[in-house]
C-alpha cells in the first residue's frame, strides 16, 4: 500500500515536472520575439555558452577523432579495407558522435554554468527584485540564455564534427598512412548533405532540449546553497538521459 | 567598452568559426560538384533488376563519373526499374544508341551505372532514354546457372533451364517468355 502511493506519487511527481517545463517553454516562446529585440544581450549569451565552450569542444573534437582514427584503422586492417577509414569515421562523427558528445560537453560546461548562475540568482533574490521592478525575469534573463544555447549549439557541434575529422585524418592518414586520395575521395562519394543535415538537426534539437533543461532548473532551483548544487547535478543527469533518449528517436525518424 | 567589444568579437569568432565547419563539410566531404557548377541534362534507363544501385550512386564513363543517379522508381505497367540520371552539361557529346550497365566497384563496393559510347551521330539529350541496357549481376542467378551447367544433363537441360530462370527471373513478363520461346 505504501510503495504503491510512492509509485503514484512519483508518477504524479513526474507528469507535473513534465507539464512545468512544457508551461515554462511555453513562457520562454511568448517572450522571445521581444528578448529578440536585445540582441546585445543574445551575443553576449552566445560569447557564454558558445565562444567560452570552444577549447574544450575542439580538444575533445581532436581526440574523439583520433580515437575513432585508431579504432577503425585497427578494425578495417582485419578486412582489408583500410581505405574505407575515412567513410567510417566521418559517418559515425557527423550522424552520431558529434551531436551527441556536443551535447553532453554542452550540458557539462554550459548547462551547468548557465543552471549555476540563474539558481544563484534566485537564491540572491536578483530575479525577485526584477519583478519588484516590473521587469520580466524570463524576458531579461531565461531567454536570451535559452536563445543563446539554441544558437551556440550546432555551431559548436558543426566545429566538433570538422575538428573530428581532422582528428581521424591525422591518426589515419599521417600516423598509419592511409592513402590520403581513397580517404578522402571514399569519404565524398559516401557522405551525402542529408547526413550534414541530419547531424545539424540533431545538433538543434539537442541544443533546445539541454538549454531549456538547464534554464528551467536553474529557474525552479530551491534557493539555497546546497538547492543551487542540486540544480546544477539535476541539469547535467538529465540533459544527458535526455539526448540519449532523443538520439536514438531522432535516429529512428531519420535513418 | 572593452569588454562588450572583446565579447562581441569572440561571438563573432565563434559563429564564423561554426558556418566555416559547415562550409568545409558540404564543400570537401560531400560529393555534390555536378550540381553545384554548371547545369546537368535528364537521361532514363529502364532495368529489370538494378541490385543495390542508390540515389546518388555514380553514373560513368571510362571510369570518369560523369554524373548521378538522381531518383530510382517502379514501374508497374512494365514492371522495370527507372532510374532517372543527371549527366553534367558539358558531357553533351554521348551517343544515343551508348549502352547503361550496372556494375560493381571492387569487389565489396558500391554500385554505379557505366556507360559506355556507342556508334550514333545522334547525341543524348536532356529526357531521352537509354534503350541497351544491362543488368545488375545478381549473385544467386550466376551461381543458379553455374549448378546448371554443371549438372550437364542434356536431356533434362531444357526443363530445368526453364525452372530455374522463372524462379529467378519471375514477375519479368512478356520479354524472359518469348526468350524462352526461342530456346
Amino acid at each position: 500500500m505504501k510503495l504503491l502511493r510512492e509509485v503514484t506519487g512519483n508518477a504524479g511527481d513526474f507528469a507535473a515536472t513534465v507539464g512545468g517545463v512544457t508551461l515554462f517553454l511555453g513562457r520562454i516562446l511568448g517572450q522571445t520575439p521581444r528578448a529578440l529585440l536585445r540582441p546585445s544581450l543574445i551575443i553576449e549569451q552566445v560569447h557564454n555558452t558558445g565562444a567560452l565552450s570552444l577549447v574544450i569542444i575542439m580538444t575533445c573534437g581532436l581526440f574523439v577523432g583520433a580515437v575513432l582514427g585508431l579504432q577503425g584503422y585497427n578494425l578495417l586492417l582485419r578486412f582489408g579495407s583500410e581505405d574505407a577509414l575515412g567513410t567510417a569515421a566521418a559517418l559515425a562523427l557527423i550522424r552520431e558522435l558529434g551531436p551527441v558528445v556536443t551535447a553532453l560537453l554542452f550540458s557539462g560546461r554550459a548547462g551547468t554554468a548557465l543552471a549555476s548562475e540563474i539558481g544563484l540568482m534566485r537564491a540572491t533574490d536578483q530575479l525577485t527584485a526584477m519583478e519588484m521592478m516590473a521587469v520580466d525575469p524570463i524576458r531579461r534573463v531565461v531567454a536570451p540564455r535559452f536563445i543563446g544555447g539554441v544558437i551556440a549549439m550546432p555551431l559548436l557541434t558543426l566545429i566538433f564534427i570538422a575538428i573530428g575529422i581532422f582528428g581521424v585524418q591525422v591518426v589515419g592518414v599521417q600516423m598509419f598512412g592511409v592513402d590520403s586520395a581513397n580517404f578522402w575521395s571514399q569519404m565524398r562519394s559516401s557522405v551525402a548533405l542529408d547526413d550534414i543535415a541530419e547531424g545539424a538537426i540533431k545538433g538543434v534539437v539537442f541544443g533546445f532540449a539541454c538549454s531549456l533543461i538547464a534554464v528551467y532548473e536553474g529557474y525552479t532551483a530551491v534557493p539555497t546553497a546546497e538547492g543551487v548544487g542540486r540544480a546544477t547535478t539535476r541539469t547535467v543527469v538529465i540533459s544527458a538521459v535526455l539526448t540519449l533518449m532523443l538520439d536514438y528517436m531522432l535516429t529512428a525518424v531519420m535513418l | 567598452m572593452r569588454s562588450t567589444r572583446t565579447v562581441e568579437l569572440s561571438t563573432g569568432l565563434f559563429v564564423l568559426l561554426g558556418f566555416a565547419a559547415l562550409f568545409f563539410m558540404v564543400t570537401q566531404i560531400t560529393n555534390r560538384e555536378l550540381s553545384v557548377n554548371g547545369g546537368s541534362y535528364e537521361v532514363t534507363a529502364m532495368f529489370e533488376n538494378i541490385g543495390s544501385l542508390r540515389p546518388g550512386a555514380a553514373v560513368s564513363m571510362a571510369g570518369v563519373t560523369v554524373g548521378r543517379v538522381d531518383t530510382i522508381t517502379f514501374d508497374q505497367n512494365v514492371y522495370k526499374a527507372v532510374v532517372k540520371m543527371r549527366i553534367a552539361s558539358n558531357y553533351n557529346r554521348i551517343p544515343n544508341d551508348s549502352d547503361a550497365a550496372i556494375m560493381t566497384s571492387g569487389l565489396l563496393g558500391g554500385q554505379y551505372v557505366g556507360i559506355t559510347a556507342g556508334g550514333s551521330e545522334e547525341y543524348l539529350k536532356s529526357g531521352d532514354r537509354i534503350e541497351l541496357v544491362q543488368d545488375a549481376l545478381v549473385l544467386e542467378n550466376l551461381i543458379n546457372q553455374l549448378v546448371a551447367s554443371f549438372m550437364g544433363r542434356r536431356d533434362e537441360q531444357n526443363d530445368s533451364g526453364a525452372e530455374t530462370s522463372d524462379d529467378n527471373q519471375s514477375g519479368e513478363g512478356a520479354q524472359s517468355k518469348t526468350e524462352e520461346a526461342k530456346q
